[in-house]
């Protein structure tokens, strides 16, 4: 089966194209991308003015498949991500059973495949069980199909542990995904310490847990030469740390994530647990530093953190709600809406920070729409105004601050392996 | 927050009493006002007048209380409403109900109006957005207690005539208190100069940016004070390392007739209790014609009286019955 995009603006980082192309899938692959293609019986897709792009990647996302699929599961999130225009996602290990051993990985690739309906790829565990004491098994991981290890949301307190793990991933070349934060300076903190966590009442949580942990792990890759990647930069002090690493040749990549691009933590002050997340919304100069590390480079890519929940674990006292943000639906239009249309962002700058971005850290063959490759591709139609609406998200965690947002620029059309799996609101399934 | 901004004068067209930071001078100083014919009414010999005859309110206190409860209480009793406690140990919270259901389950009878105490800041935020009765804030973790500063704005008014340009100082565990901060919001609208005054780590940091002084030694943040506002201690704060003991926290922070030196002479010396004696206060200042504890408590009666009558939709004729 053949597609032809038609006339759409292809912007492909990876390749330095933008510009009006049309773009040939055959058999699942990257056939040719040239202007005016003529080819015979191919379904014809009509792309002009929309933005054709490579298969968007998010490598954070919760799937809580295996264990909490009552938050989750590999169904539905992989519509989720199909909606929000990603057509990889990387999913984390917090699942029960943890994802420390080539069983549970196998497991959820295997869900993928029956239930999915995008790339996923999963990520392990840091230590067994993510206890934070004994590695995981990193080779049988790889061997499975693990893409880096991560400890996120359990972060790995001991520094000897840490140093240990970014060593012996090292020689797999697999990427240490850090979730940075000091559960000590963390304890019982509910929204970032600062002038509103006062006003509101609620216990903080300092920058300084997320920036002790940064130092650390910055020095523990410089020391031992390993690479790490920090999770959901969110604070300036991170961010100052690590383009400074970066300019003295550490190996040390990092993402961000929409809602703390855009949000502040005032907002905290409805008390709706939808505010809820961790690392938590930070002051506006923390998200002034954030664009400006976009801007120059310092953050290689954007990802969602993903985290759906439940109804009850959100509707319910701020301090009993769980952390945590639905962001696979939103992500693109918020980036659009909020940093390409106001032009602080370019559009191949975003489109790299969604695509090339996460390849590179994470080292798999995808991002581009390089002749030969699978056909991942997002369309964009940068003209749609839609409103965020979480009662039509295909997530079953409906807990976004962003409700009722109305938004310009919206993913069209998602294509997987050259198969149309989500097409103007709707998910395509055979 | 109240749905309704910081706009609204009148109480009656307010749903709820969240918090005094939204909350209007002009409305501080129509409760104030109508809580003086309520303090008429409580020294009289039959307390009772049948203005909220008819009206239904709920206390469901989450957190242990005497004197808030008590006196909400016995304020919807003096005016007639129909008063219940809901005592949460022995209800279905305890069985496990989402505060959600339990709010949906009082609000199905029908009540009016429901107080409502918690230990976790936002939660009467979270109630009153999700229920039609009329919500007053009894004490919200460490967010606000808005009618405990409106006796304490009412106390000090008594006391001094006018609320104008006093100098107010709060003493002891500023990060943790609701008290504290419904006290900053409530006398910063009277043009107060507020000094807080406690050790750093119960300090919040950012204090300075509310409009007040932050001091850590107590002399000289109590230099010309008219008003001194003393906080309770909490032994838990020890335990979580945040002060080395109460002996050394008394040493330095404990009010008493000696340390009131630097003070004006007729300094006047709030606590909202309980008191800890020998510990934020000495038992010789507690006792003293200096500190009116137990006109608070007075106060704090009349005060709520005038809110229930102001929020459950009596008419201001019918004071005077």
């Amino acid at each position: 089966m053949k597609l032809l995009i038609r006339g759409g603006r292809v912007i492909d980082p990876a390749n330095e194209i933008d510009a009006i192309m049309d773009v040939l899938v055959a058999d699942g692959k990257i056939e040719a991308i040239a202007p005016n293609i003529q080819a015979e019986g191919a379904i014809n897709i009509d792309a002009a003015g929309k933005w054709v792009c490579p298969g968007f990647i998010d490598m954070h996302v919760h799937l809580r498949e295996p264990g909490f699929e009552y938050k989750e599961d590999i169904a539905s999130g992989t519509r989720a991500a199909a909606a929000g225009g990603f057509t990889t996602v990387c999913c984390m290990p917090n699942t029960d059973p943890v994802i420390d051993n080539a069983a549970v990985a196998s497991f959820v690739r295997e869900r993928a495949q029956k239930s999915g309906v995008v790339n996923v790829l999963p990520i392990g565990s840091i230590t067994k069980k993510q206890a934070g004491r004994e590695l995981s098994e990193m080779a049988e991981l790889v061997e499975a199909g693990c893409v880096a290890v991560s400890d996120d949301g359990l972060p790995v307190a001991d520094s000897a542990i840490m140093r240990n793990a970014l060593q012996y991933a090292d020689m797999f070349g697999l990427p240490v995904l850090s979730h940075c934060e000091d559960l000590n300076l963390a304890r019982d903190g509910q929204m970032h310490e600062g002038y509103y966590s006062i006003i509101y009442g609620l216990k903080g949580i300092p920058a300084a847990a997320e920036e002790i942990m940064v130092a650390r792990d910055i020095i523990l890759a410089q020391t031992t030469g390993a690479q790490v990647h920090i999770c959901h930069v969110s604070t300036a002090g991170s961010i100052d740390m690590i383009r400074d690493a970066q300019e003295r040749g550490v190996q040390v990549s990092c993402e961000v994530t929409p809602h703390h691009l855009i949000l502040t933590d005032e907002i905290v002050g409805s008390y709706d647990a939808d505010t809820k997340v961790n690392p938590p919304l930070r002051p506006l100069e923390d998200v002034v530093a954030l664009r400006e590390g976009l801007l120059d480079g310092t953050i290689d890519c954007i990802a969602t953190d993903h985290a759906p929940h439940h109804l009850e674990s959100k509707d319910c006292e701020y301090n009993l709600a769980a952390f945590g943000i639905s962001g696979l639906e939103t992500a693109v239009a918020l980036i659009m809406d909020k940093l390409v249309h106001p032009q602080i962002l370019d559009a191949e700058t975003m489109v790299s920070l969604f695509t090339i971005g996460p390849a590179d850290i994470l080292g798999i063959n995808k991002g581009s729409l390089d002749v030969g490759t699978d056909a991942d591709i997002t369309i964009v139609d940068p003209e749609l105004v839609r409103e965020v609406n979480p009662r039509e998200f295909y997530s079953k965690g409906k807990n976004t601050p962003f409700k009722g947002m109305v938004l310009k620029g919206w993913p069209w059309m998602t294509i997987v392996s050259g198969r149309v799996v989500y097409k103007e609101g709707k998910i395509i399934t055979e | 927050m109240s749905k309704e901004g910081g706009k609204t004068v009148k109480l009656e067209q307010r749903k709820d009493l969240l918090g005094l930071r939204d909350v209007s001078r002009e409305e501080i100083e129509m409760i104030l006002s109508t809580a003086t014919p309520m303090k008429d009414i409580l020294k009289r010999d039959i307390k009772k007048v049948p203005t909220l005859r008819g009206k239904a309110m709920v206390t469901v206190f989450y957190e242990n209380s005497t004197r808030t409860r008590t006196s909400f209480e016995i304020a919807g009793k003096y005016l007639s409403a129909d008063t219940v406690n809901l005592a949460v140990s022995t209800s279905s919270v305890a069985k496990g109900e989402s505060l959600r259901d339990t709010v949906k389950t009082i609000e199905a009878m029908g009540f009016d109006l429901m107080v409502i105490r918690h230990g976790m800041s936002g939660t009467p935020s979270y109630v009153a957005r999700n229920t039609n009765m009329r919500i007053i804030n009894a004490g919200d973790g460490a967010n606000e207690h808005p009618t405990q500063a409106l006796l304490d704005l009412y106390s000090i008014k008594e006391a001094k005539g006018s609320l104008e340009d006093l100098k107010v100082v709060i003493v002891g565990d500023i990060l943790h208190s609701r008290v504290a901060r419904s006290n900053i919001y409530g006398l910063s609208k009277f043009g107060c100069e507020i000094r807080v005054v406690g050790p750093a780590t119960l300090m919040p940091p950012e204090i300075e940016k509310l409009g007040v002084k932050a001091y850590n030694n107590l002399d000289q943040a109590l230099r010309g004070a008219d008003v001194i506002n003393v906080l309770r201690i909490q032994r838990e704060r020890q335990v979580a390392g945040l002060f080395p003991s109460l002996d050394e926290y008394s040493n330095l922070y404990m009010l008493s007739p000696e340390r009131l030196k630097n003070a004006r002479e007729d300094v006047l010396v709030l606590h909202p209790g309980p008191m800890n004696r020998g510990v934020e206060i000495s038992s010789a200042l507690a006792d003293s014609t200096t500190a009116v504890v137990n006109e608070q408590v007075t106060n704090g009666v009349a005060v709520r009286m005038a809110l229930l009558f102001l929020m459950m939709g009596g008419s201001k004729d019918e004071i005077t019955y």
